[in-house]
């Protein structure tokens, strides 16, 4: 799927957020690049600053949080230098977002059809009301809700329907990046399959790139092509996704994907805890933020942070076991092909 | 109009009788047990018992306490209202009918003034959290809502109209107009446009001016208050965030977007604030002398003029249920989610 044309290169991308007990640091040094067309899934505990992650790809942090530092270059521009007024163009035409509870995304005040036209109408003014009309009711047929629902409210609505209605917002202006944050995770189980279904639908017939940021593991694999997984506001791993599944290279990955519930799990087998609990960022720990928790810890873990490397073409991951060091005194793991 | 819409008002309507009965009912017996009465208030202490008995039976009131207790409730479900006790005897509706046109010709524009400075305020403090001009709004707000009425009336007509003398001190017309002016409803603006009047029209305006921003601007810190404490919740809330995905500009999701959803608590204050209006615009009619029924009830509270002041009450009454119903049947036109 992925044609390594790179859409959007995330490079040292800092997020901080100032709170009573200190400056939390949500997102650290993160780099990445979303390739054009993919759909990348990114997983983490609750917490781990991928949500902020998210945001901060289209500068919507709010006070009291602050990137703090990075660069995020879209087609080749780098976004960070935008003034607000090109980013209020950005946002919505290059990049939209779809949030976690589609009951509460949508002015509850406005119809269907007044929020399409409003996105278009925002960044065409020259479009008239009843050219808008027309495009939102063709693509809302497309996205499979009838279109004499474009008059109704948003409470009128199901879940299912309202989310199908943020992605037709998302999908309006042709943005070439969606950003999914949590986007089917308040939805039931079959409404939430059916529209992560669609979303490889779409992202086909659109050409879209899609960022999905779920804890839903099965989801993301169901899902996506890449997956990147974040601890503490690292990125921890980044690889494609059967690889990542077949092969966990990050001892929290591993710990992660052994504890999704699996029904084909042996009788007797428990299924696997992880030990102890996702550090206060306030005072993240020294070294590898993981390190506290890793049941594979080194005297080195401790002390200094290791970087995101390639292991393998495609295959980043930032861990001790798999990069030297002089102060490392253990042997690094080779990664099988 | 919807079959449940007009169930629901009927309903609406039903509710407010039991609640402007109980009312002047409480009014009617206060009066009565308040000291002194309309008879010794006209004729003074001095004059003899047979002169006091004999007005006392031509106004009715020698007869038992729940026979005039009746005689006014049927007065007022004929909105008859009967004849005032004192000050010529003349009909409550007549009187009524002068006094009122200069209430509500200071309290549209007076509650339009709140809401506006209030609701605007509010919205631009609550955009500007934290910042020094949300503290500067915040302590104005405060400010305005806590000097009396008629202090502030006091300054304005000292500040603009004897240092800077812009508007008149007090009244509703220039005397010397007034000799001219013919008013058949008793609403000056009303008929100085229907004659053409524009003189009159001017200083009928100007005269308004004083009195309604000093009853607005008392009324509006609390909707200041409140109209930026429920747009700091709705400026979180998840649609205005989608909003700002989508690119929608910061000032249109604050004055459309989120104010439209805070339409319904300031709607709901809007019609609470009412009754406090009536109450305000008896201080500002006193400040500013105009014949307002505001004014008109104080005086004839200290003439104990039982009819006169039961009725002004009930009236009072039915305008706050007025509006209250009015506000009611608004809340389904602010927020489609409200369906009666």
């Amino acid at each position: 799927m992925t044609d390594n044309k790179v859409l959007m290169q995330v490079r040292d991308l800092s997020v901080e957020y100032k709170t009573r007990l200190g400056m939390v640091s949500a997102v650290d040094h993160v780099s990445f690049d979303i390739y054009e067309g993919e759909i990348l899934g990114l997983v983490g505990e609750s917490g781990c600053g991928k949500s902020t992650l998210g945001k901060a790809l289209m500068r919507m942090i709010q006070p009291p949080g602050r990137i703090i530092g990075g660069e995020l270059i879209f087609n080749g521009k780098d976004i960070m230098t935008y003034d607000e007024k090109q980013m209020q163009d950005f946002r919505g035409r290059k990049a939209s977002m779809i949030f976690q509870d589609p009951m509460t995304s949508l002015n509850p005040v406005q119809r269907v059809d007044e929020h399409l036209i409003e996105a278009i109408q925002v960044h065409f003014p020259e479009i008239s009301k009843e050219e808008a009309l027309q495009r939102a009711s063709e693509l809302i047929e497309r996205l499979g809700i009838q279109s004499n629902r474009m008059s109704s409210y948003p409470h009128q609505l199901s879940g299912g329907m309202r989310q199908r209605v943020m992605v037709a917002l998302g999908l309006i202006l042709n943005a070439n990046l969606i950003i999914a944050d949590e986007a089917t995770t308040s939805l039931d189980v079959i409404v939430e399959a059916k529209l992560a279904d669609e979303f490889r639908d779409i992202r086909r017939e659109f050409g879209v790139t899609m960022l999905v940021i779920t804890h839903n593991i099965a989801l993301v694999a169901e899902l996506s092509d890449r997956l990147a997984v974040m601890y503490a506001g690292h990125m921890v791993e980044m690889g494609d996704v059967y690889k990542v599944f077949d092969d966990p290279l990050h001892p929290y990955t591993q710990g992660l994907l052994n504890s999704v519930p699996n029904i084909q799990l042996d009788e007797g087998k428990e299924l696997y805890k992880m030990p102890g609990e996702p550090p206060n960022l306030t005072h993240p720990p020294s070294g590898c933020r993981f390190h506290p928790r890793c049941p594979m810890a080194m005297a080195i873990c401790s002390r200094i942070e290791p970087d995101l490397i390639e292991v393998q073409p495609g295959r980043h991951v930032k861990c001790w076991l798999y990069q030297d060091h002089p102060e490392k005194s253990e042997p690094t793991l080779e990664v099988s092909k | 109009m919807s079959n449940s819409l007009r169930r629901y008002l009927i309903t609406r309507v039903l509710m407010t009788i039991p609640m402007v009965l109980i009312l002047v009912t409480v009014i009617f017996f206060i009066m009565r047990v308040l000291p002194g009465d309309p008879i010794r208030s006209q004729l003074g202490p001095r004059v003899s018992e047979e002169q006091a008995d004999a007005l006392r039976e031509r106004l009715g009131l020698n007869r038992p306490l729940i026979v005039q207790y009746f005689d006014f409730i049927g007065d007022m479900v004929t909105f008859n209202f009967g004849t005032a006790l004192t000050q010529g005897e003349r009909p409550i509706k007549d009187e009524l009918g002068e006094r009122l046109p200069a209430t509500i010709e200071l309290t549209i524009p007076a509650i339009t003034i709140t809401a506006i400075i209030g609701i605007f305020s509010g919205a631009y403090a609550a955009k500007n959290r934290k910042k020094p001009i949300d503290y500067i709004i915040r302590l104005l707000s405060i400010i305005l809502s806590s000097i009396p009425i008629f202090f502030m009336g006091l300054l304005f007509q000292i500040a603009f109209s004897v240092r800077i003398p812009i508007f008149p001190l007090s009244g509703r017309m220039d005397t010397l107009l007034m000799t001219t002016f013919e008013s058949p409803t008793n609403f000056y603006v009303l008929d100085a446009i229907l004659t053409q009047n524009w003189p009159a029209l001017g200083s009928a305006l100007g005269h308004l001016i004083m009195p309604s921003v000093t009853l607005g601007l008392a009324l509006s810190g609390v909707f200041v208050r409140l109209t930026r404490v429920n747009m700091i919740e709705m400026l979180q809330a998840d649609f205005i965030t989608a909003g700002r995905a989508r690119g929608i500009a910061e000032n249109r999701l604050v004055y459309k977007h989120a104010l439209r959803n805070t339409f319904i608590p300031i709607l709901t204050m809007l019609g609470l604030q009412f009754a406090i209006l009536l109450a305000g615009a008896v201080l500002t009619e006193t400040t500013f002398s105009l014949p307002g029924v505001g004014r008109y009830l104080v005086e004839r509270i200290q003439l104990r003029d039982y009819t006169a002041v039961q009725s002004t009450i009930a009236v009072f009454a039915m305008f706050v249920a007025g509006i209250s119903l009015i506000m009611d049947i608004l809340y389904a036109f602010v927020d489609p989610r409200i369906r009666y």
